[in-house]
This record gives structure tokens, C-alpha cells and sequence, in this order.
């Protein structure tokens, strides 16, 4: 793992939370919208907050994407799980929410999960296939040598 | 009879989420490293090779019906039942479907993981 991997799966965790809270925080700026009024939707675009928390979204999906061309599926989610921790913390020293102890034991093992897979190896190597018919055609001298 | 519509909501949601992982790596997995494939390339022969992959437009359809199973789940259940029982299950047949289907090496340390995710999601949820 090099530590531009590192930096992806940073962005993978960094840009689901803060992009989902974003979201969060433009749609009730914007209101509840009215299934009668569906075009508020497409508006609600508009918002800064929605803006911005879309294109992170974007970002957090080409960071998955990325991450996902080199690490093995059940290395990337539970590494990337971190989001989890990052909106816990955010809810309790920026938006000043009550956490209890049980949130923070599910941080305590959400944390302990991260430590556990990013100490193994990232992605599983499969050993190449054989190519039965090339070494059925390989000349005997070959094999001997 | 909600709280039957609302698992069964789980149930579309864990399948169809995990069904659509599974097909975006497996997707990318057969592009290779986006990184060193952009340096070698460039950009639009990254896009050009993930957008024509099968398994990433069938990854995406999948990811689109386990977005609408959530909102079906939401509106029939309540939020605290809902996402953390969809997220927390996903990430156990997640570990099962990339043994039996990506063939990845799935060992007691990842089985940790996957399962102390899990619970911790609950348990952020409760």
C-alpha cells in the first residue's frame, strides 16, 4: 500500500460523511417539498449546501471506484467504514449532539475493525491460470530444460 | 403486516446492494489500476473502458434498486430499523458474496472486521 492508496481511501471516508451531512444540512435549509411540487427538487440544487454535497458524492464515488481497481471489496468497506466514526465525532463536537455510551462502543468497534483489515494485505493475488492446451503443445525439449 | 413490508424492504435492500459491490468490483477489477491506467492512457480511456464494462452498468442498476428499496423501506418502517439493519447485514454478505463469487481471500481477520462493522453500526444507530 502506497500512501497515495492511503490518501484514496481517505477520500472515500472523507467525502461520503462530509458530503451525506452537507446534503443533510442544504434539504432542511431548503424545506420539505411537496409531492405536488416535484420541480423543488431540480431547485433545491441551487442550495450551496446540496451543490457542494453532491459534487463530494461524486467524488466519494470515483474514489470508491478507484479504490475498488486495486483492494479487494472486503478490504475497501470495512477500511472505509471510518465515515462512521468521522460522523459520530462530527455530531458531537460540531453540531453538539448528545452521543451515548453505546454510540461510542459501536465507534470502539467500528475503529477496532479498521486496525484489524488494514494489517492484512489489500488484495487477494490468483495465481495464474494453466493453459492446459499451450502445454499439451510445448515441445519436450522445453520441458527438460 | 409494516413490519413484514419493512424487512422484506431490508431483505431487497442487502441483496441488491450486495449484488451491486459484488458487479462494480468485479468491474474494475477487470479495467485494473485506475491509477496507473490514467498516467499510461489518460483520463477518457479510464472512462471510456469503465463506462462500456457490463458488470459496472449492471452494478449500477443494481445500486439504483437498492435505492429505491430504501425509500420504500423508509416509508414503511422507521430509520432506526431500516438503515442500520440494511447496513450493518450488507456488510456480512458483502464478506460471503466476495468469497463465493470474487474469489477474494476472506480470512478470520476480515471475518472480524466485517463483523465488528456490523455491530458497530447497530450500535451507533441504537
Amino acid at each position: 500500500m502506497t500512501f497515495r492508496k492511503y490518501l484514496v481511501l481517505a477520500g472515500v471516508t472523507l467525502c461520503a460523511s462530509i458530503g451525506d451531512s452537507l446534503l443533510s444540512r442544504g434539504m432542511k435549509q431548503v424545506g420539505s417539498i411537496s409531492l405536488n411540487h416535484l420541480p423543488d427538487v431540480i431547485l433545491a440544487v441551487l442550495n450551496p449546501s446540496v451543490a457542494l454535497g453532491i459534487l463530494l458524492l461524486l467524488g466519494f464515488f470515483a474514489s470508491y471506484m478507484t479504490a475498488l481497481s486495486w483492494a479487494d471489496l472486503t478490504y475497501v468497506l470495512p477500511a472505509t467504514s471510518l465515515g462512521y466514526v468521522l460522523l459520530t465525532l462530527i455530531a458531537k463536537f460540531y453540531l453538539h449532539e448528545t452521543v451515548t455510551t453505546s454510540r461510542w462502543t459501536g465507534v470502539l468497534l467500528i475503529s477496532a475493525a479498521v486496525g484489524f483489515v488494514t494489517q492484512g494485505p489489500a488484495l487477494t493475488h490468483h495465481p495464474p491460470k494453466a493453459q492446459p492446451h499451450e502445454a499439451e503443445c510445448e515441445p519436450a525439449s522445453a520441458r527438460n530444460d | 403486516m409494516k413490519q413484514a413490508y419493512a424487512w422484506s424492504a431490508i431483505a431487497a435492500i442487502v441483496l441488491a446492494s450486495t449484488t451491486g459491490d459484488v458487479l462494480l468490483s468485479r468491474a474494475m477489477k477487470q479495467v485494473g489500476d485506475v491509477g496507473a491506467l490514467w498516467r499510461r492512457s489518460g483520463l477518457w480511456t479510464v472512462m471510456g473502458r469503465v463506462l462500456q464494462n457490463p458488470n459496472f452498468l449492471l452494478g449500477i442498476l443494481a445500486m439504483t434498486v437498492a435505492f429505491y428499496s430504501l425509500l420504500f423501506g423508509l416509508s414503511w418502517g422507521d430509520v432506526s430499523l431500516v438503515a442500520p439493519a440494511s447496513a450493518s447485514l450488507t456488510f456480512v454478505t458483502n464478506a460471503v458474496a466476495a468469497r463465493v463469487f470474487l474469489h477474494e481471500r476472506v480470512d478470520h481477520r476480515r471475518w472480524m472486521a466485517a463483523l465488528l462493522v456490523a455491530g458497530g453500526v447497530v450500535l451507533l444507530a441504537a
